[in-house]
Protein backbone atom coordinates (compact mmCIF):
# COMPACT_ATOMS: atom_id res chain seq x y z
CA UNK A 1 0.00 0.00 0.00
CA UNK A 2 1.06 3.55 -0.61
CA UNK A 3 2.74 5.40 2.27
CA UNK A 4 0.18 8.17 2.35
CA UNK A 5 -2.59 5.68 3.12
CA UNK A 6 -0.78 4.07 6.05
CA UNK A 7 -2.72 4.99 9.19
CA UNK A 8 -0.71 5.00 12.38
CA UNK A 9 -2.47 5.19 15.74
CA UNK A 10 -0.32 7.03 18.28
CA UNK A 11 -1.99 6.02 21.51
CA UNK A 12 -1.95 8.08 24.68
CA UNK A 13 -3.52 8.45 28.09
CA UNK A 14 -3.04 11.12 30.74
CA UNK A 15 0.68 11.56 31.39
CA UNK A 16 1.92 10.47 27.97
CA UNK A 17 4.23 13.24 26.73
CA UNK A 18 6.22 12.02 23.71
CA UNK A 19 3.32 11.65 21.35
CA UNK A 20 4.10 14.73 19.23
CA UNK A 21 7.57 13.56 18.23
CA UNK A 22 6.32 10.09 17.30
CA UNK A 23 3.41 11.62 15.39
CA UNK A 24 5.78 13.98 13.55
CA UNK A 25 8.24 11.22 12.69
CA UNK A 26 5.52 9.39 10.74
CA UNK A 27 4.10 12.61 9.33
CA UNK A 28 7.49 13.71 8.00
CA UNK A 29 7.86 10.39 6.19
CA UNK A 30 4.52 10.89 4.44
CA UNK A 31 2.31 8.52 6.43
CA UNK A 32 -1.04 9.35 8.03
CA UNK A 33 -0.60 9.30 11.81
CA UNK A 34 -3.32 10.16 14.29
CA UNK A 35 -3.11 11.04 17.99
CA UNK A 36 -5.64 8.91 19.82
CA UNK A 37 -6.60 8.90 23.45
CA UNK A 38 -7.30 5.42 24.81
CA UNK A 39 -10.90 6.49 25.52
CA UNK A 40 -11.38 7.43 21.86
CA UNK A 41 -9.96 4.12 20.72
CA UNK A 42 -12.30 2.24 23.06
CA UNK A 43 -15.50 4.13 22.33
CA UNK A 44 -15.30 5.79 18.92
CA UNK A 45 -12.58 4.17 16.83
CA UNK A 46 -11.69 0.71 15.66
CA UNK A 47 -8.13 -0.58 15.90
CA UNK A 48 -8.60 -2.57 12.69
CA UNK A 49 -8.79 0.70 10.73
CA UNK A 50 -5.09 1.27 11.41
CA UNK A 51 -2.01 -0.44 10.07
CA UNK A 52 0.32 0.42 12.93
CA UNK A 53 -0.05 1.04 16.66
CA UNK A 54 2.51 3.12 18.51
CA UNK A 55 2.67 3.67 22.26
CA UNK A 56 4.92 6.66 22.92
CA UNK A 57 6.92 7.58 25.99
CA UNK A 58 6.02 9.65 28.99
CA UNK A 59 4.72 9.08 32.46
CA UNK A 60 1.36 7.48 31.82
CA UNK A 61 -0.93 7.70 34.86
CA UNK A 62 1.93 9.32 36.76
CA UNK A 63 4.03 6.12 36.66
CA UNK A 64 2.08 5.05 39.73
CA UNK A 65 2.04 1.39 40.81
CA UNK A 66 4.77 0.61 38.23
CA UNK A 67 5.65 2.48 35.06
CA UNK A 68 3.16 1.53 32.36
CA UNK A 69 1.12 -0.79 34.60
CA UNK A 70 -2.05 1.30 34.69
CA UNK A 71 -1.98 2.02 30.93
CA UNK A 72 -1.46 -1.70 30.26
CA UNK A 73 -4.23 -2.82 32.63
CA UNK A 74 -6.73 -0.41 31.07
CA UNK A 75 -5.73 -1.37 27.54
CA UNK A 76 -5.94 -5.07 28.33
CA UNK A 77 -9.32 -4.92 30.03
CA UNK A 78 -10.91 -3.05 27.12
CA UNK A 79 -9.10 -4.18 23.99
CA UNK A 80 -7.44 -7.52 24.71
CA UNK A 81 -9.10 -9.33 21.80
CA UNK A 82 -8.54 -6.53 19.31
CA UNK A 83 -4.87 -6.27 20.27
CA UNK A 84 -4.37 -10.01 19.82
CA UNK A 85 -5.99 -9.93 16.39
CA UNK A 86 -3.97 -6.89 15.37
CA UNK A 87 -0.73 -8.62 16.33
CA UNK A 88 -1.76 -11.92 14.77
CA UNK A 89 -2.44 -10.28 11.41
CA UNK A 90 1.16 -9.10 11.44
CA UNK A 91 0.47 -5.41 11.94
CA UNK A 92 3.30 -3.63 13.76
CA UNK A 93 2.96 -2.58 17.39
CA UNK A 94 5.75 -0.38 18.72
CA UNK A 95 6.45 0.91 22.20
CA UNK A 96 9.07 3.49 23.06
CA UNK A 97 10.25 4.06 26.64
CA UNK A 98 7.01 4.08 28.65
CA UNK A 99 5.45 2.31 25.66
CA UNK A 100 7.97 -0.54 26.04
CA UNK A 101 6.98 -0.80 29.70
CA UNK A 102 3.33 -0.97 28.66
CA UNK A 103 3.97 -3.76 26.12
CA UNK A 104 5.89 -5.81 28.70
CA UNK A 105 3.15 -5.33 31.30
CA UNK A 106 0.56 -6.29 28.65
CA UNK A 107 2.36 -9.55 27.94
CA UNK A 108 2.84 -8.66 24.25
CA UNK A 109 6.58 -8.69 24.91
CA UNK A 110 8.61 -10.88 25.14
CA UNK A 111 5.65 -13.24 24.37
CA UNK A 112 7.84 -16.33 24.57
CA UNK A 113 4.99 -18.83 24.86
CA UNK A 114 2.05 -17.17 23.13
CA UNK A 115 1.17 -13.97 21.28
CA UNK A 116 0.15 -12.35 24.51
CA UNK A 117 0.90 -13.89 27.89
CA UNK A 118 -1.74 -13.62 30.64
CA UNK A 119 0.81 -12.24 33.08
CA UNK A 120 4.03 -10.35 32.39
CA UNK A 121 7.01 -12.59 31.57
CA UNK A 122 9.55 -9.84 32.12
CA UNK A 123 9.88 -6.60 33.97
CA UNK A 124 11.39 -3.17 33.45
CA UNK A 125 12.51 -2.51 36.99
CA UNK A 126 13.96 0.54 38.70
CA UNK A 127 17.43 1.50 37.41
CA UNK A 128 20.37 0.22 39.46
CA UNK A 129 21.31 3.83 40.17
CA UNK A 130 17.84 4.43 41.67
CA UNK A 131 17.76 7.62 39.57
CA UNK A 132 16.24 8.98 36.41
CA UNK A 133 18.98 8.45 33.81
CA UNK A 134 18.85 10.96 30.97
CA UNK A 135 21.64 11.03 28.38
CA UNK A 136 22.63 9.83 24.91
CA UNK A 137 23.18 6.08 24.80
CA UNK A 138 24.99 3.94 22.23
CA UNK A 139 23.21 0.86 20.97
CA UNK A 140 24.44 -2.06 18.91
CA UNK A 141 21.90 -3.48 16.49
CA UNK A 142 21.66 -7.21 17.20
CA UNK A 143 18.62 -8.28 15.17
CA UNK A 144 19.59 -10.63 12.36
CA UNK A 145 16.54 -9.62 10.35
CA UNK A 146 13.60 -10.72 12.48
CA UNK A 147 12.58 -7.30 13.79
CA UNK A 148 10.53 -5.31 11.28
CA UNK A 149 11.23 -2.02 13.06
CA UNK A 150 14.98 -2.15 12.37
CA UNK A 151 15.17 -3.82 8.96
CA UNK A 152 16.92 -0.77 7.46
CA UNK A 153 19.67 -0.75 10.09
CA UNK A 154 22.69 -2.97 9.27
CA UNK A 155 23.44 -5.87 11.64
CA UNK A 156 25.94 -4.89 14.36
CA UNK A 157 25.79 -1.19 13.49
CA UNK A 158 26.19 1.11 16.50
CA UNK A 159 23.63 3.90 16.68
CA UNK A 160 23.10 6.76 19.10
CA UNK A 161 19.71 7.35 20.69
CA UNK A 162 18.93 9.21 23.90
CA UNK A 163 17.67 7.41 26.98
CA UNK A 164 15.47 9.07 29.59
CA UNK A 165 13.96 6.75 32.16
CA UNK A 166 13.95 5.69 35.80
CA UNK A 167 12.58 2.19 35.22
CA UNK A 168 14.42 0.52 32.37
CA UNK A 169 16.24 -2.43 33.85
CA UNK A 170 15.10 -5.41 31.80
CA UNK A 171 14.70 -8.48 34.00
CA UNK A 172 13.37 -12.01 33.79
CA UNK A 173 12.16 -14.00 36.81
CA UNK A 174 15.39 -15.02 38.56
CA UNK A 175 14.66 -18.75 38.49
CA UNK A 176 14.00 -18.69 34.75
CA UNK A 177 16.51 -16.04 33.76
CA UNK A 178 18.99 -18.26 31.89
CA UNK A 179 16.33 -20.25 30.07
CA UNK A 180 14.32 -17.20 28.99
CA UNK A 181 17.40 -15.27 27.90
CA UNK A 182 18.60 -18.20 25.79
CA UNK A 183 15.19 -18.44 24.13
CA UNK A 184 15.22 -14.69 23.49
CA UNK A 185 18.60 -15.01 21.78
CA UNK A 186 17.65 -18.15 19.83
CA UNK A 187 14.44 -16.52 18.58
CA UNK A 188 16.38 -13.45 17.34
CA UNK A 189 14.37 -11.24 19.71
CA UNK A 190 17.21 -9.12 21.07
CA UNK A 191 17.20 -5.97 18.95
CA UNK A 192 19.50 -3.42 20.61
CA UNK A 193 22.12 -3.76 23.37
CA UNK A 194 23.90 -0.94 25.19
CA UNK A 195 27.58 -0.57 24.22
CA UNK A 196 30.48 1.84 24.82
CA UNK A 197 32.26 3.93 22.15
CA UNK A 198 34.35 0.90 21.12
CA UNK A 199 31.22 -1.20 20.60
CA UNK A 200 31.86 -3.37 23.69
CA UNK A 201 29.02 -4.44 25.94
CA UNK A 202 29.81 -2.25 28.92
CA UNK A 203 28.42 -1.58 32.37
CA UNK A 204 27.18 1.69 33.83
CA UNK A 205 27.18 4.44 32.63
CA UNK A 206 27.02 2.94 29.11
CA UNK A 207 24.28 0.64 30.27
CA UNK A 208 22.20 3.29 32.04
CA UNK A 209 19.96 0.96 34.04
CA UNK A 210 21.78 -2.32 34.72
CA UNK A 211 19.67 -4.26 32.20
CA UNK A 212 20.20 -8.02 31.89
CA UNK A 213 22.47 -8.79 28.91
CA UNK A 214 22.64 -5.00 28.25
CA UNK A 215 19.19 -5.24 26.64
CA UNK A 216 17.81 -1.94 25.35
CA UNK A 217 15.20 -3.25 22.90
CA UNK A 218 13.46 -6.52 22.10
CA UNK A 219 10.78 -7.77 19.73
CA UNK A 220 8.36 -10.71 19.85
CA UNK A 221 9.25 -14.02 18.15
CA UNK A 222 7.39 -12.93 14.99
CA UNK A 223 9.20 -9.56 14.91
CA UNK A 224 6.13 -7.33 14.57
CA UNK A 225 5.86 -6.21 18.21
CA UNK A 226 8.80 -4.11 19.29
CA UNK A 227 9.75 -2.18 22.39
CA UNK A 228 12.77 -0.07 23.21
CA UNK A 229 13.81 2.14 26.13
CA UNK A 230 15.83 4.81 24.22
CA UNK A 231 14.06 7.37 22.02
CA UNK A 232 14.49 7.06 18.23
CA UNK A 233 12.00 9.90 17.65
CA UNK A 234 14.36 12.35 19.36
CA UNK A 235 17.10 11.77 16.80
CA UNK A 236 15.07 11.98 13.63
CA UNK A 237 17.27 14.71 12.11
CA UNK A 238 21.07 14.73 12.15
CA UNK A 239 21.13 18.06 13.98
CA UNK A 240 19.33 16.64 16.99
CA UNK A 241 22.38 14.44 17.63
CA UNK A 242 24.52 15.90 20.45
CA UNK A 243 27.68 15.73 18.30
CA UNK A 244 26.17 16.82 15.00
CA UNK A 245 28.68 19.66 14.44
CA UNK A 246 31.60 17.24 14.76
CA UNK A 247 30.29 14.02 13.22
CA UNK A 248 28.60 14.18 9.86
CA UNK A 249 25.61 11.93 9.34
CA UNK A 250 23.10 12.15 6.56
CA UNK A 251 20.13 11.40 8.83
CA UNK A 252 19.41 11.10 12.49
CA UNK A 253 19.90 7.54 13.71
CA UNK A 254 16.28 7.21 14.79
CA UNK A 255 14.79 7.90 11.38
CA UNK A 256 15.58 4.37 10.16
CA UNK A 257 13.24 2.88 12.78
CA UNK A 258 10.24 4.71 11.35
CA UNK A 259 11.34 4.13 7.75
CA UNK A 260 11.74 0.41 8.44
CA UNK A 261 8.25 -0.06 9.80
CA UNK A 262 6.65 1.98 7.00
CA UNK A 263 8.63 -0.04 4.45
CA UNK A 264 7.33 -3.25 5.97
CA UNK A 265 3.70 -2.09 5.83
CA UNK A 266 4.15 -0.90 2.22
CA UNK A 267 5.47 -4.30 1.17
CA UNK A 268 3.10 -6.48 3.16
CA UNK A 269 -0.31 -4.79 3.04
CA UNK B 1 -14.01 -3.47 54.84
CA UNK B 2 -10.43 -2.43 54.35
CA UNK B 3 -7.67 -4.43 52.74
CA UNK B 4 -3.99 -3.71 53.10
CA UNK B 5 -2.03 -4.94 50.11
CA UNK B 6 1.72 -4.94 50.57
CA UNK B 7 3.86 -5.30 47.50
CA UNK B 8 7.45 -6.36 48.06
CA UNK B 9 10.33 -7.27 45.79
CA UNK B 10 11.12 -10.96 45.46
CA UNK B 11 14.19 -12.32 47.18
CA UNK B 12 17.27 -11.78 45.05
CA UNK B 13 15.82 -8.83 43.11
CA UNK B 14 17.94 -5.72 43.55
CA UNK B 15 16.33 -2.93 45.55
CA UNK B 16 18.27 0.25 44.68
CA UNK B 17 16.12 2.48 46.87
CA UNK B 18 16.60 0.15 49.84
CA UNK B 19 20.38 0.03 49.33
CA UNK B 20 20.57 3.81 49.13
CA UNK B 21 18.57 4.20 52.33
CA UNK B 22 20.80 1.64 54.05
CA UNK B 23 23.87 3.63 53.00
CA UNK B 24 22.34 6.87 54.27
CA UNK B 25 21.39 5.31 57.61
CA UNK B 26 24.92 3.94 58.02
CA UNK B 27 26.31 7.41 57.26
CA UNK B 28 24.02 8.87 59.93
CA UNK B 29 25.72 6.61 62.44
CA UNK B 30 23.25 3.72 62.55
CA UNK B 31 25.99 1.13 62.17
CA UNK B 32 23.74 -1.74 63.14
CA UNK B 33 21.60 -1.36 59.95
CA UNK B 34 22.52 -4.42 57.90
CA UNK B 35 19.96 -4.28 55.12
CA UNK B 36 16.94 -2.21 54.03
CA UNK B 37 14.18 -3.41 51.72
CA UNK B 38 11.40 -1.14 50.49
CA UNK B 39 7.75 -2.18 50.31
CA UNK B 40 4.63 -0.44 49.19
CA UNK B 41 1.24 -0.73 50.85
CA UNK B 42 -2.09 0.08 49.26
CA UNK B 43 -4.98 0.49 51.71
CA UNK B 44 -8.09 -0.38 49.74
CA UNK B 45 -11.55 0.51 51.00
CA UNK B 46 -14.11 -2.05 49.82
CA UNK B 47 -17.90 -1.73 49.81
CA UNK B 48 -18.45 -5.26 51.09
CA UNK B 49 -18.42 -7.20 54.34
CA UNK B 50 -17.95 -10.58 52.69
CA UNK B 51 -14.40 -11.58 53.60
CA UNK B 52 -14.17 -14.44 51.11
CA UNK B 53 -15.29 -12.28 48.22
CA UNK B 54 -13.04 -9.44 49.35
CA UNK B 55 -10.00 -11.69 49.47
CA UNK B 56 -10.77 -13.06 46.00
CA UNK B 57 -11.31 -9.58 44.52
CA UNK B 58 -8.14 -8.16 46.02
CA UNK B 59 -6.13 -11.10 44.73
CA UNK B 60 -7.50 -10.40 41.27
CA UNK B 61 -6.47 -6.74 41.67
CA UNK B 62 -2.94 -7.83 42.52
CA UNK B 63 -2.74 -10.05 39.44
CA UNK B 64 -4.28 -7.50 37.09
CA UNK B 65 -2.45 -4.40 38.23
CA UNK B 66 -0.80 -4.10 41.60
CA UNK B 67 2.04 -6.64 41.33
CA UNK B 68 4.30 -7.86 38.55
CA UNK B 69 5.00 -11.50 39.47
CA UNK B 70 8.35 -11.37 37.68
CA UNK B 71 9.91 -9.27 40.44
CA UNK B 72 7.21 -8.74 43.06
CA UNK B 73 5.06 -10.66 45.51
CA UNK B 74 2.03 -9.48 47.45
CA UNK B 75 0.53 -9.97 50.86
CA UNK B 76 -3.11 -9.26 51.63
CA UNK B 77 -4.39 -8.36 55.05
CA UNK B 78 -8.13 -7.80 55.60
CA UNK B 79 -8.98 -5.42 58.39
Amino acid sequence: MDTKYIKVAVLLIEGTNNEQEVYLAFKRLGADPELLHLKQLISKKDLSDYQCLMIPGGFSAGDYVRAGAIFAARLKSALRKQLMEFAEKGYPIGGICNGFQVLVELGLLPALDSRMSDYPQASLAINDSARFECRPTLLKHESKGNCIFTKDIPYQEVVLMPSAHAEGKFLFPLEKQDEYLQRLIDNDQVVFRYVDTQGNYADYPWNPNGSLYNIAAICNPEGNVFGMMPHPERVFYRYTHPDWTRVYKENGDGKAVFESVLGYIRRKF
Amino acid sequence: MEADVTISLNKGVADPEGSNVKKALNLLGFDEVMNVRTMKTFRIDLATTDRVKAKKDVEEMCKKLLANPVIQSYQIELR
